[in-house]
């Protein structure tokens, strides 16, 4: 089967060659047929190329070891699920996963603008080809998912047990989604401008991938916060890893371009700059895309051999060098028509929205290539820690937040300064009671947590004056009483509210950030059982130990041979909050240390247990003692005398003993406030962003239509 | 001042000031990087006061657990010289002998002390840890 | 019995290589079939490149281009109509004065007005 793959690979690079030479054909010969047919070739591309991922998934599901990447990541001890997954825990398989991705969403946007852009669709027929046909090019030369090895072996490495875990399974399909919509932008950019051609129509079109990609990449970056904090060991959801880093730039800007193209939509402003947003947002995605895969910055995520950095660092210059060529060389047709009235107005906070995004991406940019940088400059390489993040992100993070408060409550091209201090009292109220509060109760010694609660205050304000009032309007219009008022207010203008409400969920977001950043208290400590410790108002009461030896038939699906962990007791004052049992897995390794040893002797894998609630979260994980002396004889004991079928008796031994005997533990206890609203915010977010790209029913459009027109008719007459 | 002189000062004063954060950014970065470094490296060229960050490997049977204290040795990649470094803080579940480590250290009196959290293993590429025990003609 | 059961599998191997081969043209015809569906069929509607053909080739092309040009201008009109409601809301909700509305609707009618009449003409 591994041969239905390699053929599929040859045939997707094939058809995208042919693809790229019928779209410029049909683009510069007007033949339609040709720019057609370019277009089916990547229909054509996404069939292909879904027949190479499905012969890949079933030989994964089948355990099918002949296949080198099978055998390297899976085994028939891992569960199906992550089998499932495994396929994309390589650099081999995520590279078909990548390009497969492309192929689909390219197809679904190409289908969705048949009939429209022709022109530029065909030259952005033939960038997105020729992406794909980049990384398809790169599995066949540099690192195939259908290379096999005879004979083939019986059984598997297994799937490493740090990506065991659910989010696993949807956290790299988001974020390669949000990556290759990324590029869906850049392409109709590139197409735009070499068809010299941006108008409405193709604001209208660009607007909604760059959504669709701003939402996916979102997504991903959040689920992947969320797996760092739920299911890994440290307790935290960001790091400023270099991965981590090269996800969230895109999405910067691709927030600037979602805000700034509503100016080009209005006033024919910024053409440049967004042109450029958009394809230095894709170009990052690539990026993105290169760090992980080329292993060129030091970072928790990085794998892959250093044999795929050359051809993405060509790769990247083409697209940065390309990009700069052709928006200087149309800088005449990407004129401004007009200027910017008052630095009072929706247009002024947009742009300064804008310079902080980027400026935002500037930052963390310039740090998460910093060991690259220095080493050019210096010849030593050196890097930036979090603390150096955190001092240049968070203050733009608040004003980030106090802008997102501003623009709801300022009119389109110029706001009349009286009408304007009568509209900020609410908000600033808000922001002063909150600022009041809080230094009544006695937290004035974290200034920036305080900052971003009363920008956030500030921002509920705004946004929930703005609501109010325009259910009252609509209602004042047409009658409706308030629920429904404000029901139709948000349907007829969904792009406005739906906006409002991401901001909204953005300013929770951080209050979430900033609470569990500055007020959390977390404790590293050793506890034997009756022990107990404090950690911020909570005490935590190590009750007793626990130790499970996988079944042989595994229900929880772990496949680890022995757990080892904890149950503890956490109250506050003296009365009973929650009950945790974090504990660590020891999973088998392919053998070398003893036939007990390698029973145990792979990757351990800490499992938290955590109580999340509303006001904070309670995060507890544990790091046994397994070399403990005792525990230690029993191993060595049993390397000696016991075969590796006889082995697992051991692992009975060691568990009664832990039980029996536990040796002290280390404990990471943290006690986070207000973490929760982190994912709530998102969800939030995302939700408003729905709503704000929903299309509007065609009858709706139709009424508002002609309504529109009867009135702007009777405007004429009066003139 | 008509409007286009107003709009050109406006630019000029935003370009101005974006320059300045930047510089200041660009600066800051240098002072506050903390310079990668093999052991080999490292034991040449250490100051105290200043924090490196140690790149190699977990020198086999280094790893000892004092406590909250954990003592290991790093040394090159192609082996050599080994630095013991005492390190508290959350230790990540891919920590073992042999793995690629990545620590920020200080050297204070003899002692190389590792900074708290500091410490990042690099994910295996492939999980692999030995080949497959059994290979059998299919 | 040791004879047999190497021939099977190798029989079995051969089998799937088989079936792989036809999988194989299979998908390639299916590639080819869609790809080139849009040249069969222009190729079908105008075989040769005579003059006529190539006068109905560009008539064909103006109707498009006039269709496209179509299209922009509805969309452009989307967004006019999108603004004149946008401004009519500032200023309900208090963010724009009497007369600050009253100027920027007017300009955005005629403007709606202007796109219109661009519409109408191309109709006709």
């Amino acid at each position: 089967m591994a041969g239905l793959g390699r053929v599929c690979l040859l045939l997707a690079l094939a058809v995208c060659l042919y693809g790229i030479g019928a779209s410029l054909y049909g683009v510069r010969t007007g033949r339609v047929e040709f720019s057609a047919s370019g277009r089916r070739a990547v229909y054509a591309l996404a069939g292909v190329l879904t027949v190479a991922f499905a012969v890949l998934e079933i030989a994964f599901l089948r355990n099918d070891f002949a296949f080198n990447t099978v055998a390297d990541t899976s085994s028939r001890t891992t569960p199906a699920l992550y089998r499932a997954a495994a396929v994309w825990s390589s650099q081999e398989g995520s590279l078909l996963l990548w390009a497969w991705l492309l192929s689909l969403w390219a197809s679904l946007a190409l289908f969705l603008v048949r009939r429209r852009l022709r022109e530029v669709a065909s030259y952005a027929t033939a960038v997105l080809l020729g992406l794909a046909g980049f990384f398809v090019a790169l599995m066949i030369f540099y690192a195939s998912p259908f290379e096999t090895t005879s004979p083939t072996p019986v059984e598997g490495a297994g799937l490493d047990p740090l990506l065991r875990f659910p989010t696993m399974v949807i956290h790299p399909p988001m974020l390669y989604s949000g990556y290759t919509l990324c590029t869906i932008p850049l392409a109709f950019g590139v197409g735009a401008l070499l068809a010299r051609k941006v108008d409405a129509d193709w604001i209208k079109t660009i607007r909604r991938f760059a959504f669709a990609a701003w939402l996916f990449l979102g997504v991903g970056i959040l689920l992947g916060a969320r797996w760092s904090y739920a299911e890994l060991g440290w307790g935290g959801y960001w790091g400023w890893d270099a991965v981590e880093n090269a996800s969230l730039m895109p999405w910067l800007t691709g927030t600037a371009f979602l805000h700034s193209l509503m100016i080009q939509e209005k006033r024919g402003m910024l053409k440049v700059w967004n042109i450029s947003l958009v394809l230095a947002t894709g170009t990052l995605a690539v990026m993105g895309t290169f760090l992980v895969r080329s292993g060129v910055l030091n970072s928790i995520h990085a794998f892959g051999g250093a044999t795929l950095g050359v051809p993405f660092v060509v790769l990247i210059a083409v697209l940065v060098a390309g990009s700069v060529y052709l928006v200087v060389s149309r800088r005449e047709m990407l004129r401004s028509q007009h200027r910017l009235d008052s630095l009072l107005s929706r247009e002024a906070i947009f742009i300064a929205n804008n310079v902080v995004l980027v400026g935002l991406c500037f930052v963390i940019f310039w740090g998460t290539y910093f060991p690259l940088i220095s080493e050019a400059l210096s010849g030593h390489e050196a890097s930036v820690g979090p603390p150096w993040f955190d001092r240049y992100t968070v203050p733009l993070a608040l004003v980030l937040v106090l802008l997102s408060g501003i623009g709801p409550v300022i009119a389109w091209r110029r706001a009349t300064l009286a009408n304007a201090r009568r509209n900020f009292s609410l908000p600033l109220g808000f922001a002063l009671a909150t600022l009041v509060a809080l230094l009544a109760a006695g937290v004035a010694q974290k200034p920036f947590a305080i900052a971003m609660f009363c920008c956030a205050a500030f921002v509920l304000g705004s946004v929930g004056q703005e609501f109010f009032r325009g259910a009252r309007a609509r209602g004042a219009m047409t009658g409706e009483a308030g629920p429904l008022a404000l029901l139709s207010l948000v349907r007829r203008n969904r792009r406005r509210y739906g906006g409002y409400i991401v901001h909204l969920g953005i300013a929770v977001l951080f209050v979430g950030v900033a609470a569990s950043s500055s007020f959390q208290h977390a404790s590293e400590l050793g506890l034997s059982p009756g022990q107990s410790t404090r950690v911020g108002a909570y005490t935590v009461r190590y009750v007793r130990p626990t130790a499970t030896i996988t079944p042989k038939y595994d229900r929880a699906h772990t496949g680890s041979t022995l757990s080892l962990g904890a149950v503890l007791d956490v109250s506050k004052r003296g009365h009973h909050v929650a009950t945790l049992q974090p504990s660590e897995g020891f999973y088998a390794s392919g053998g070398g240390q003893g036939s007990v040893g390698s029973l145990i002797g792979g990757q351990p894998v800490s499992h938290v247990s955590m109580d999340g609630g509303v006001t904070r979260d309670v995060w507890s994980a544990i790091a046994p003692n397994i070399e403990a002396p005792a525990l230690k004889r029993i191993v060595e004991a049993g390397n000696r005398t016991l075969s590796p079928e006889e082995a697992i008796v051991a692992i009975g031994v060691l568990a009664r003993t832990y039980l029996k005997h536990p040796p002290q533990a280390q404990f990471h206890l943290i006690v986070s406030p207000l973490v929760m609203w982190i994912w709530i915010g998102g969800l939030i977010v995302f939700g408003g962003g729905l709503i704000a790209i929903w299309p509007a029913p065609s009858a709706v459009r139709r009424r508002v239509a002609v309504r529109a027109r009867s009135r702007a008719a009777r405007g004429l007459a009066r003139a | 001042m008509n409007p286009a002189r107003k709009r050109t000062a406006r630019l000029v004063v935003a370009l101005s000031a974006a320059v300045v954060l930047a510089s200041a950014l660009i600066y800051t970065s240098f002072s506050a990087a903390s310079p990668a470094l093999s052991p080999s490296q490292l034991v040449r060229q250490v100051q105290p006061g200043r924090s490196y960050q140690l790149t190699g490997t977990v020198v086999p049977n280094s790893v000892h657990r004092e406590g909250p204290t954990l003592d290991f040795s790093v040394e090159d990649r192609a082996g050599g010289t080994a630095i013991p470094v005492a390190y508290t803080g959350t230790v990540p579940d891919p920590f073992r002998e042999g793995r690629e480590v990545i620590v920020t250290v200080e050297r204070h009196g003899g002692r190389y002390v590792g900074e708290r959290n500091s410490l990042i293993t690099k994910c295996p590429s492939k999980f692999k840890t030995a080949p497959p025990s059994e290979k059998q003609n299919y | 019995m040791h004879a047999r059961a190497p021939r099977a599998a190798s029989l079995a191997r051969d089998g799937l290589s088989v079936l792989i081969a036809i999988l194989t043209l299979a998908l390639v015809a299916v590639v080819v079939l869609v790809v080139s569906a849009p040249l069969r069929s222009a190729m079908r509607r105008a075989p040769g490149s005579s003059a006529a053909s190539r006068g109905t080739r560009a008539v064909a092309r103006a109707e498009l281009e006039a269709a496209l040009e179509a299209t922009e201008l509805e969309a452009a009109r989307e967004a006019k109509y999108r603004e004149i409601r946008d401004a009519e809301l500032d200023f309900r909700t208090g963010k724009l004065s009497r007369e600050d509305y009253d100027a920027i609707d007017g300009e955005l009618r005629a403007e709606a007005i202007e796109i219109l009449n661009r519409l109408e003409q191309g109709e006709r």
